[in-house]
């Protein structure tokens, strides 16, 4: 709440002062899970029990980060394939939609939007059977195609109607413009409608990837004991082998945490214009 | 940021798993001639993702409601060749003991977990769209649980309510509390991972609630501090029913994104110990891949239970939303 009224002026140094303070210790609360996660990945085998447990890491061992580097890159590995599989499958399918839907006033575009956004609304758990179930008779489990396919339906949706938003901003006379040059739908599309629309890809493949490194539902259900899984197996069967190894387990974390961090601090603009798309002021 | 000014008014606001809530395009008013050949390259366009819905959303959506109208043992599975049961799986779900249980714990789930990451994150929003060094950059931070995979968060919370070793415990132990068994002790175990929940939903209110603040105009609340209205009375007559229609469409949401949390309960505690903590979603998932003998018929049935109830709620959500946008 802006209290800009001249009386409250004096006051504002040492209370926007205490603001910052409150703010900070608010935020360390929120992080401290994170904290946490980071100080016990450091923590040394036989510290791991010991009650009261360090606040921080005193003697610190990378030993949980060898043993990421010993068990977890192919995971890594396959999960990386995946997102990057994901990102160009989602903007592969959604762009051109965007685009119709939001330029091209197709009859029954209407009924399209609104099946999306309901196609958002089904529980993962019900997609993981029925892609299970499919998956089953086309000999597709433990495939990472499979796993492709099963994790862009997180993103194709959301994807659809960010396109459609960002694309309706582009001014309908360039593209007039461009019709009347004898550009077909396509070349519009193509060497226009794209390149203005490179913020919206770059949000959407933020997402995409995003969701699909961190999908749990379908890797458990579709690749499960093959030979392809990704890092959400990964950490998963640690925890489920009754492994004590509790720095490794979070050193993983902290590893599999890494692309949401790097967005965080890269594309924080992507990610705030993801969340509320455009509501952003400052 | 170029891309957010070329948006029009409509905000998509996006969930955990990225639900975009734009409204569709209204239907251009004026009744422009929509040549035909724009109409061919219009659904050439579309082509691709309605084959992807019909394929990819559609038909395993069909496949599950198959599932639950047949009996499938394993062997069936992969033949393909259940004998037809009608709604013997259904039957057989209502009358499970753990039906009651389920139930109550996705509704008390949902309940708790909503109304504290609302409070919470309208709090936090209030607090932050004030304007102070680093407001900007600590909001940002608030992201981090949101964008967290969900087994990170899960994990992490798992350690920290181990009985024996978790940091919580300490810190109780510390101001003299005795330890609880977060996940072991069934009493305990629906309120752990409800914690957890809170905690990566809060980032979600705090954005939108956040973007929903910075629609009320100023000047509402500078003409309130003039007639001496002290902060209380300005969130609770300005703030509060001025935010309304962004609370609504953010509960509504929120309602239809708990319901089908999985992740974090099947990871923290399966569901368990012994249901304590089991949701339709983890039941579904128990009854489909969770045992060595898997109920797949039964398992369709609790999720289309849980279908239904998305549907119905995510119904009321984009009528509420369309109702918002007309006004």
């Amino acid at each position: 709440m802006t209290t800009v009224t001249t009386a409250l002026r004096p006051r504002r140094g040492r209370s926007t002062r205490w603001k910052t303070a409150t703010g900070l210790l608010l935020t360390a609360v929120m992080l401290f899970p994170v904290y946490w996660m980071l100080n016990v990945s450091f923590t040394r085998e036989q510290d791991m029990r010991k009650g009261p447990p360090d606040l921080l890491p005193m003697h610190g061992t990378l030993e949980g980060y060898r043993a990421v580097l010993d068990q977890q890159l192919p995971y890594l590995g396959t999960s990386l394939v995946i997102g990057l599989g994901t990102v160009a499958l989602t903007v592969t399918l959604a762009a051109p939609a965007g685009y119709a839907l939001a330029k091209l006033r197709p009859r029954g575009g209407g009924v399209l939007s609104f099946l999306l956004l309901v196609a958002q609304m089904i529980p993962g758990i019900i997609m993981a059977m029925g892609f299970y179930a499919i998956y089953l008779q086309l000999g597709l489990l433990q495939s990472v195609p499979g796993l492709i396919v099963a994790d862009s339906t997180l993103a194709v949706p959301f994807a659809v109607l960010i396109f459609t938003a960002f694309m309706s901003g582009i001014p309908g006379e360039l593209l007039q413009a461009a019709t009347m040059d004898g550009a077909r739908a396509l070349r519009t599309f193509w060497s226009i409608v794209l390149p203005m629309s490179r913020n919206s890809v770059v949000t959407v493949s933020l997402f995409a990837f995003l969701w699909s490194w961190s999908d749990f539902v379908f890797a458990s259900t579709l690749v499960n004991g093959g030979a392809h899984e990704p890092i959400t197996l990964g950490i998963y069967h640690y925890i489920g082998n009754n492994n004590q190894e509790w720095n490794a387990i979070m050193a993983t974390a902290v590893v599999a945490s890494l692309p949401a961090a790097v967005i965080l601090v890269l594309a924080q603009r992507y990610v705030a214009a993801g969340v509320t798309a455009g509501a952003v002021k400052d | 940021m170029k891309h957010t000014t070329q948006l029009p008014d409509r905000r998509p606001v996006q969930s955990r798993n990225g639900a975009a809530t734009a409204a569709p395009p209204p239907a251009p008013a004026r009744a422009r001639r929509r040549p035909a050949s724009q109409q061919w390259a219009a659904w050439a366009f579309l082509a691709p993702v309605t084959l992807y819905l019909a394929l990819f959303y559609a038909y395993p959506l069909y496949r599950n409601i198959d599932l639950s109208l047949r009996n499938y043992t394993v062997r069936s599975f992969v033949q393909g060749d259940a004998p037809f049961t009608g709604l013997e799986n259904y039957q057989t779900v209502l009358d499970d003991p753990v039906f009651a249980p389920a139930l109550l714990h996705t509704v008390v789930f949902t309940a708790v977990c909503l109304v504290f990451q609302y409070v919470i994150g309208l709090a936090l929003a209030v607090f932050f769209h004030q304007h102070f060094r680093l407001s900007a950059t600590l909001r940002a931070l608030f992201l981090v649980p949101w964008l967290l995979p969900l087994i990170v968060s899960a994990s992490t919370w798992s350690w920290m309510l181990n009985s024996d070793s978790g940091v919580v415990n300490a810190a109780l132990h510390a101001v003299g509390i005795d330890p609880v068994n977060w996940l072991t002790s069934p009493s305990w175990s629906l309120t752990s991972v409800i914690i957890a929940n809170i905690w990566i939903g809060v980032p979600f209110n705090l954005v939108v609630l956040h973007s929903g603040l910075q629609s009320i105009p100023a000047s509402l609340y500078e003409a309130a501090a003039l007639d001496g209205a002290n902060a209380w009375q300005r969130f609770w007559r300005i703030t509060f029913p001025l935010l309304r229609p962004v609370s609504a469409i953010t509960l509504l949401l929120g309602l239809v994104y708990t319901l089908k949390v999985f992740d974090i309960i099947w990871i923290m505690t399966k569901g368990g110990p012994a249901d304590s903590s089991t949701t339709f979603a983890t039941w579904s998932y128990q009854l489909g891949f969770g045992n060595l003998l898997p109920a797949f018929g039964p398992g369709a049935a609790v999720g289309n239970l849980l279908v239904v109830a998305a549907l119905v709620f995510g119904l009321v959500y984009l009528r509420v939303q369309r109702k918002q946008y007309a006004s």
